[in-house]
């Protein structure tokens, strides 16, 4: 049995549109619309998605920074809107921090990074000066960075020496769970892979678990022990990485490995199809009825449009398309027919 | 073999700031042929902006002048161009895509607008004319319902409409070559895998030369037909896609390749460069690389290496490659 340490169940966040003087509520955005996932201690859970998708409501809705509309986030299986306020100090917020996605804008410009980092510990600790100031070098040494860095000011470093810095901000008190929002799209090519690899040891190191946010499917892949694909508010697909990546079931999911794959053109002539999705994600003001991605699907059948899809389970996978509403289809999956590449799999 | 478009020959562009002279592109020399898409990668600073800005000579004065070198369009050197000659050129013969499509439109004129400014500057024509050519523009780029959606404004569009209607601005003179700088980095994946295939579509048709601007590999592997990778304001290698994917030499281009994650497969570890760039303030008199690469010899840090031809159109500075 895995050792779940957060889970989500059922999250919805509607935000109300308003309208004139009174600002009466004339509709709803529906950016998290019944999202589900569990975070397992020690493991890295992906959501992906494009702009719009919801993926950092959901960050923001674990962070407490922002009041979910429905659904419950269980920590260590207590739910997590039923803590008391010093409980919440005490107990949750010391154990969920984040590294933003821009180093530029995380950090206060006039703080020395001695008092960005140790700022965590001030705040929440009853330590010395003395603590703190060793517990600053022995954070900077662990991210790759010199005791003697503390002196400096955020400007004087590079992009990937600050997002250094905010990890070593996020360790500073031994969270279980840290919630990283992109945190290398920001940086250089070369840079990238050295903080990817940084981030990816210190999870080893301190069983950290990590909810990473991200839109690029190489580094989801890289990072990631479990993904959801998120479309529209949904999580259109969910489960164990290396399936996902090697069984791509979901339409959606299909087409985004298409478009990030490196692929030089002579492969082209091999046969390799690019799948082009055509149109842009709808507004979550509006999202279309049945299934919300068949407006762009390159598989829409005629039953998409009108009734939203369930949630199949096939091996370990969770995906929600009516392709897999045909029982012969789930039977040829799970003896290990490859869908994708000549399109829907067809019942025998 | 197709007809050279421009050709750049030891381009040098610096800065001149209170701190001293920033070399910005240090000595580049390279050339486009005539539908051909050409790629110059490398990260922040390498100098792959300031190059395009160069060749437009739109760069921010009076602090970044180019000192030396030719750039050559269809045989006319335009540094030697008067102003007024060089706004001819510009929007009519080589015009630009930059990277944000939030920022390069303005928020108070229709996109129609916007695409009429630069066919009523260089053709000179009627309005009724202005508006078919806006419409066969937007059009052109793809965009659906062009007679209407030439009168919304910038905000009533998404960001793929918008960098679709920045190309449009870009193709409306029909222009030799388009230089793009980043024009996919701000979109998502999908909308960025509908840019790149619209165009190679719109290459198809018009025959325009394109120098394609990024520091994404897959961008590259998916739209160039030859690139050079750029390292603190030089090039550290030239070649066709498939042979620097395939066959790179230069330590910096693999080093670069490794260092992307795939998809196609597991990695445990990435293969990463230690250290950072140098300061172009400060350069380091023999190779540029030679301080974070992984085969550095001893000749490295003393000489910059030359450029050296080792196959058809492949060119590499390093000195482990004679």
């Amino acid at each position: 049995m895995a050792d779940i340490l957060l889970e989500g169940r059922d999250l919805k966040k509607h935000y109300p549109v308003t309208k004139g003087l009174l600002q009466r509520t004339v509709g709803w955005v529906r950016a998290v619309d019944g999202v589900s996932f569990t975070i397992e201690r020690g493991k890295t859970l992906s959501l992906v998605g494009e702009s719009g998708a919801g993926k950092t409501t959901v960050a923001k809705a674990i962070l407490l920074l922002e009041r979910l509309t429905s659904g419950t986030i269980l920590f260590e299986g207590k739910d997590v809107y039923k803590f008391s306020k010093s409980q919440l100090k005490m107990e949750y917020r010391p154990s969920v921090q984040s590294v933003q996605q821009n180093p530029w804008s995380s950090m206060d410009p006039r703080m020395r990074v001695r008092d960005i980092v140790a700022e965590p510990l001030v705040v929440n600790t009853k330590h010395t000066k003395e603590q703190i100031q060793s517990r600053v070098k022995e954070l900077l040494q662990q991210v790759g960075l010199a005791p003697n860095h503390a002196d400096y000011y955020p400007h004087e470093f590079s992009g990937g020496q600050r997002q250094r810095i905010a990890v070593a901000r996020a360790l500073a008190l031994n969270p279980s769970l840290v919630v990283l929002d992109e945190p290398v799209s920001a940086l250089d090519v070369s840079i990238r892979a050295q903080i990817m690899n940084l981030l990816k040891d210190l999870q080893e190191q301190y069983n950290l678990s990590y909810l990473v946010i991200a839109h690029n499917l190489a580094t989801v892949r890289f990072m990631s022990h479990n993904v959801a694909i998120m479309y529209l508010g949904q999580i259109v697909e969910y489960g164990e990485a290396e399936e996902v990546f090697n069984r791509p079931l979901h339409p959606y999911t299909r087409a985004l490995i298409s478009a990030s794959i490196l692929k030089l053109p002579e492969d082209d002539v091999q046969g390799v199809q690019q799948i082009i999705l055509s149109g842009e994600m709808p507004s979550p003001l509006n999202p279309p009825s049945g299934c919300r991605f068949h407006t762009r699907c390159v598989e829409a059948m005629d039953i998409c449009s009108k009734v939203a899809p369930e949630e199949r389970v096939i091996g370990q996978q969770r995906v929600k398309c009516h392709i897999y509403d045909d029982p012969s289809v789930q039977s040829a999956l799970s003896s290990g027919f490859q869908p994708g590449t000549e399109g829907r799999p067809q019942p025998s | 073999m197709s007809n050279v478009i421009l050709q750049v020959e030891d381009l040098h562009t610096s800065f001149f700031t209170r701190a001293g002279e920033v070399k910005a592109v240090d000595g580049i020399s390279f050339y486009v042929r005539e539908g051909e898409t050409f790629g110059l990668v490398g990260e922040s600073a390498c100098g792959k902006t300031v190059t395009g800005l160069s060749i437009l000579r739109l760069l921010p004065e009076p602090a970044g002048i180019i000192v030396g070198g030719k750039i050559i369009l269809e045989g006319k050197n335009l540094l030697e161009l008067s102003k007024k000659e060089m706004r001819e050129i510009r929007g009519e013969k080589i015009s630009m895509i930059l990277q944000d499509p939030m920022t390069s439109l303005n928020p108070v004129y229709t996109v129609g607008d916007q695409i009429g400014e630069s066919v009523r500057q260089h053709q000179h024509l009627p309005d009724d004319m202005v508006e078919t050519e806006v419409v066969s523009a937007l059009r052109l780029l793809g965009i659906p319902a062009p007679e209407s959606r030439l009168h919304d404004y910038p905000f009533q569009m998404s960001g793929g409409m918008r960098q679709r209607v920045v190309g449009s601005i870009a193709m409306s003179c029909r222009p030799r070559l388009l230089i793009a700088d980043e024009p996919t980095t701000a979109l998502d994946a999908t909308i960025q895998a509908q840019y790149l295939a619209l165009f190679r579509d719109i290459q198809k048709q018009t025959d325009v030369a394109i120098i394609f601007i990024t520091h994404d590999f897959g961008v590259v592997a998916s739209i160039c037909h030859r690139v050079a990778v750029m390292y603190a304001g030089k090039i550290m290698e030239t070649a066709s896609t498939s042979t620097i994917f395939k066959t790179p030499k230069h330590p910096y281009t693999s080093a670069l390749i490794h260092s992307v994650p795939r998809l196609d497969r597991k990695d445990d570890r990435l293969y990463s460069i230690e250290g950072q760039p140098p300061s172009l303030l400060n350069l380091p008199p023999g190779c540029r690389f030679a301080p974070r690469c992984p085969d550095v010899q001893d000749v490295c840090h003393k000489q910059q290496p030359p450029e050296v031809e080792i196959g058809e159109g492949h060119t590499v500075s390093c000195w482990k490659v004679k």
